[in-house]
């Protein structure tokens, strides 16, 4: 890796004051991607500041119902948290399926929102890439793109977001808290992630040295009915090729609540409100859901090798609901 | 005292590695050491036209920049030959940094030493080169009109082709006929410990080099060539090694470039490769296709069979991995026609790969095989019963063991095969469609050809430290070794060292080819049973003696004590001969001379896989259930070992099914996925119910223990039988490996 000189904040203020004061800084939290990326060169930071210290690892009660994530917790601490088991079983079920324990240990929340894409382009310093050296091209588009987008891609970029937490956060209308040089504010997270376009290497709106304090789930009852499901090549420790976040509820086999978001296969966690709506109050049945699942991959683009996963997550999302659907059955 | 071979010992080094106290060849410890990174070439084909290094040379910590301007030359290029020939064995026939071509992308082309690791990686960033490229060839569609037919492939050990019969006849007056290609994904090693080396000269002619090897003499050898010195002044030490799986079994680029970069900076140099360096440094398994024609009769007797493969290779060497000799023995079949096509690419030539050939060249012929069983209505175990062949159907000997049909018999009881219902897709529950499948399992029984040594020194107090210059990568041979010593010597496993890992030590060939423990396993059992006939000897001539004047084959030694077979009652120990007659110690260096290739016999090792799968009928996922392995590889040194290695082996065979692929972006003829987390192998949630069993069979042929290895065969049918369940369970046939969910969708 480049040299680079290390430094640990003791309080927020001054992490923040000094990674916005050097525009070739960093904050530091799990490093569980960061430093593999710091090794490939592919970020090149001079300045690193852990903020390993700082007192943003605590999960705590909203006024109103709702939970409220340090943004520093782990991801491992925040799977086994009881009450996020039982309020948004999905998201704990997106934490485990993530990664691997010595990983979940290590890796924060914000850490995994801020994660970055596992396109091998991206992390070849060698080969063109639009997000890591803008101009360069997207290599993958004609390239072994397996594991790419086929929803919210651009001819700049179809590089997947990997991240699973994201995909249950972004079916939540989970609110991301942040501290920057200019204050806090509130980001909704389906704004925190940002769609590539012609500037693939903006990935979020957050300004240098703004840090992620905190992630809010808003309550939402339904969200305790709610399920994780990924698919993928092997059992444990991989990215998603289709995964679906869905909470659903169902009164007299008619849908009267539904969040529905898709991971593998997008270039930004995504959610499905094209489904969400053909299913508000549709009746409970696999008709419903192919029709919804149809609706959403219509805008789907494939890039040769990828091209199975507009297939492979349309029936994902209809195995979702119909687990949804046989689970609200039963109660 | 119950014999120590085939009992269950624990590993011999599993504290230490369990405590993190084994040293690997990146953590000896080495006083005023410097690292060197290696530099790749990005192109793929092509010259370099410019470097600037200025930039590199100034960073901080850099002793040297070395490229193919300032790095001295190597003395001698050696010629590609398999380790297990027991002489200087590269991995390929070409050594880089001589010049400014480049023949493969991750091609050496500068090495930088500098204090630290990460100070040297990051100067080898600041080198500025400029390339020339030409067109490359880094897939088989690219230039399989430009195939050949190669004289001899491996090194030259092996015909390029092969026949007997009249394969055309045969097929033209075949009742069925299977005629079937299959394609297969390179596969790469990928052990947990990356290859390191570690050069200290000790002086302008002494050099000393801690290597992570399966063969520390075939890198002495290697090394005098390359580096125009005696082998007397090398010296290969391998303490530990992480795992391997071919990718250590040939001597790359690295030791000579660690010991090249050492004596340009004047002080000792570690050289450790990167994981991604791991994809482009040591050979892989090819990208390969083959074809194979079965001609049978409406019974299911085949009567001819042609087995072609197409593979890439490099621009140096005609290496394909021997794909065809397993299944050209497989079964009786009166009519054969083998052949090697050859593509030459921009790659590094590729090389051993777990099971080289046989894990290919076996699903191919097993995967016919039970195309065959569903064409004619048979049952495919009875199918493989129906074509056994008693004798070596190549040359018409007899095997010297073989055991198959017992595999069969046992691994259909274990899996409860018999009464299956042949239907495909006649077996859900729920969303996953069930179907069980097999295969055969056959491994050539490959040995050395040079005499293969082991010392043997019994001190008086009983104990003994056996050595020989064989490394442990982690298939328990110093464990196994440590149990032969103690039989042969009459003394427990706890009074017996082993010693191993430096090519001081008495030479033997390159553990590969599951040929490594056979080898010095045969050389510790003459060492210690000729030191054990010594101590008799004198015993018996001894005046002192109990055993005076016995007939030395009447006295065995148990626990240290040598005594009358059949009056067990008289006799004395080792020691209190030894202390007797003022002997400190005695020591006896054993050769094992290997037979000759054609003793008469065919040698194989065979055994039977079956797998049952699950598949997702919807979403196309595939999940093993359970695995049930038999084998028959002969004498087994130690339960526990031999047991972990077969199931690893079947662990393998099941990513090389399932996940296991290193892809070609063309564009650039680079791999676009070197590394563990895009090249998937296994984890343990892959991992199903595994059954592990063996038959045993007594070989007097192979070696002095009978032993035909447990190395490689736990590998081969695997990836067959999963391909089988799969279509059993789904109807759909499977012709290239992995077989990822997209083709059942």
């Amino acid at each position: 890796m480049r040299p680079v000189s290390y430094s640990r904040a003791t309080d927020v203020g001054a992490a923040i004051g000094a990674v916005s004061a050097d525009p070739e800084s960093a904050f530091l939290a799990g490093g569980t991607t960061q430093v593999d990326l710091l090794r490939i060169y592919v970020e090149q930071p001079r300045r690193l500041v852990d903020i390993n210290d700082l007192p943003l690892n605590r999960i705590e009660e909203l006024p109103g119902g709702g939970l409220r994530l340090g943004g520093l917790a782990r991801m491992s601490d925040v799977a086994e948290e009881p009450e996020l088991v039982r309020r948004y079983p999905m998201v704990a079920e997106a934490l485990l399926l993530g990664a691997s324990p010595q990983l979940r240990h290590m890796a924060t929340i914000a850490g995994n929102l801020m994660q970055r894409v596992r396109c091998s382009y991206f992390r070849d310093v060698a080969a063109g890439c639009n997000k890591r050296a803008p101009g360069t091209g997207c290599s993958a588009i004609d390239g072994i793109n397996r594991g790419h987008a086929v929803l919210g891609t651009s001819d700049c970029c179809i590089a997947t977001h990997p991240s699973d937490l994201g995909v249950a956060l972004v079916a939540l209308d989970a609110v991301v808290q942040t501290e920057g040089p200019g204050g806090t504010r509130s980001i909704p997270i389906d704004d925190f992630f940002l769609l590539p376009g012609q500037t693939p290497e903006r990935e979020h709106p957050l300004t240098h040295g703004e840090l992620v304090t905190g992630i809010d789930l808003p309550p939402l009852p339904v969200a305790a009915t709610s399920r994780y499901i990924k698919i993928r090549d092997r059992e444990s420790y991989e990215f998603a090729l289709a995964s679906v976040a869905v909470a659903m509820s169902v009164v007299d086999d008619r849908i009267t609540e539904i969040r529905l978001a898709l991971g593998g296969v997008a270039t930004k966690p995504w959610r499905a409100r094209q489904a969400e709506r053909l299913l508000d109050g549709a009746p409970a049945t696999t008709e419903s859901f192919t029709r919804a699942a149809e609706a959403e991959l219509a805008p789907a683009v494939p890039h040769g090798m990828n091209t199975f996963k507009i297939e492979l997550a349309r029936r994902t999302i209809v195995r979702a609901l119909e687990i949804m659907a046989q689970r609200e059955g039963t109660t | 005292m119950s014999p120590a071979i085939g009992a269950t010992l624990n590993r011999v080094d599993g504290r230490f590695k369990v405590r993190g106290e084994s040293r690997y060849s990146a953590e000896v410890p080495v006083p005023n050491l410097t690292h060197a990174v290696v530099v790749n070439a990005k192109i793929a084909s092509g010259r370099i036209t410019a470097i600037d290094t200025s930039e590199a040379e100034r960073a901080e910590g850099v002793l040297a920049v070395l490229t193919h301007r300032n790095l001295s030359p190597v003395a001698t290029v050696p010629k590609l030959l398999p380790s297990l020939a027991g002489l200087a064995a590269p991995g390929q026939s070409f050594f880089p940094m001589q010049d400014e071509t480049i023949h493969y992308a991750g091609q050496p082309v500068a090495i930088v030493v500098a204090d630290t690791i990460e100070r040297a990686d990051h100067a080898g960033t600041l080198i500025r080169f400029e390339y020339a490229p030409t067109p490359a060839t880094t897939l088989l569609d690219q230039a399989r009109d430009q195939a050949y037919v190669p004289e001899r492939i491996f090194g030259g050990l092996l015909p390029g082709h092969a026949s007997r019969g009249d394969v055309a006849k045969a097929l033209a007056e075949a009742e069925v006929c299977v005629d079937t290609t299959y394609r297969f994904a390179p596969n790469h090693h990928n052990p947990i410990e990356p290859s390191a080396s570690t050069a200290v000269w000790e002086d302008a002619d002494r050099l000393t080099v801690y290597d992570s090897t399966q063969g520390p003499n075939s890198v002495q050898f290697t090394l005098a060539e390359l580096l125009g010195l005696p082998p007397i002044s090398i010296r290969v030490v391998s303490h530990a090694v992480g795992g391997s799986f071919g990718s250590k079994a040939m001597v790359w680029h690295h030791p000579a470039l660690a010991a090249l970069a050492a004596r340009h900076v004047g002080r000792p140099v570690r050289l450790v490769l990167t994981r991604e360096q791991m994809f482009t440094s040591c050979g892989h398994r090819e990208e390969q296709e083959q074809r194979i024609t079965l001609a049978a009769g409406a019974d299911g007797r085949i009567t001819a069979l042609r087995h072609h493969k197409l593979s890439l290779t490099s621009p140096f060497d005609d290496w394909a991995e021997p794909s065809l000799q397993s299944p050209s023995v497989a079964y009786t079949s009166p009519n054969y026609e083998g052949i090697y096509h050859l593509v030459r690419g921009n790659t590094i030539t590729p090389t051993f790969t777990r099971a080289p050939g046989e894990a290919t060249g076996m699903f191919a012929l097993e995967c016919a095989m039970d195309e065959l069983a569903e064409r004619i209505g048979v049952d495919p175990l009875e199918l493989r019963l129906r074509n056994y062949s008693a004798t070596d159907p190549e040359s018409g000997k007899p095997w010297s063991s073989s055991g198959l049909t017992e595999c069969y018999q046992r691994a259909a009881e274990l899996f409860g095969w018999h009464g299956r219902d042949p239907r495909p897709r006649s077996r859900r529950e729920g969303q996953w469609l069930i179907g069980t499948g097999m295969a055969s399992a056959l491994y050539p029984v490959t040995q050395p050809v040079n005499p293969q040594r082991a010392r043997a020194r019994l001190y008086n107090d009983g104990t003994a430290v056996v050595e020989a210059g064989v490394s442990e990568f982690g298939t328990g041979v110093f464990t196994a070794m440590t149990q032969v010593a103690a039989d042969g010597l009459g003394i427990p496993v706890e009074r017996v060292r082993f010693v191993g890992g430096s090519s001081d030590l008495p030479n033997v060939t390159a553990a590969v080819g599951s040929a490594g423990t056979s080898a010095v396993g045969s050389a510790v059992h003459l060492a210690t049973t000729q030191l054990r006939d010594e101590l008799i000897r004198r015993a018996v001539a001894d005046d002192h003696s109990p055993l005076r004047g016995a007939d030395p084959a009447a006295v065995q030694v148990r626990d240290g004590k040598m005594v009358l077979r059949d009056r067990p009652d008289v006799g004395e120990t080792y020691a209190d001969l030894m202390h007797r007659t003022f002997m400190p110690d005695v020591e006896v260096l054993g050769t094992w001379n290997p037979p000759p290739q054609d003793a008469g016999y065919g040698v194989h090792t065979f055994g039977a896989q079956m797998a049952e799968v699950a598949v997702d009928a919807d979403l196309g996922v595939v999940r093993v259930r359970r695995m049930v392995g038999v084998f028959a590889p002969g004498r087994v040194l130690n339960r526990k070992t031999a047991h972990s290695q077969l199931m690893g082996g079947m662990l393998w065979g099941l990513g090389q099914a399932l996940l296991e692929a290193t892809r070609m972006d063309p564009r650039m003829g680079r791999w676009a996925n070197a590394s563990l987390g895009d090249y998937l192998v296994p984890v343990n949630a892959d991992a199903p119910d595994v059954v592990v069993d063996t038959i045993e069979v007594h070989d007097e042929v192979v070696n002095p223990l009978g032993m035909k290895g447990v190395g490689e065969i736990g590998v081969v049918g695997v990836a067959a039988a999963i391909a089988n369940a799969v279509h059993h369970a789904t109807g759909r046939r499977q012709y290239e490996l992995p077989i990822t969910l997209e083709k059942l969708l």
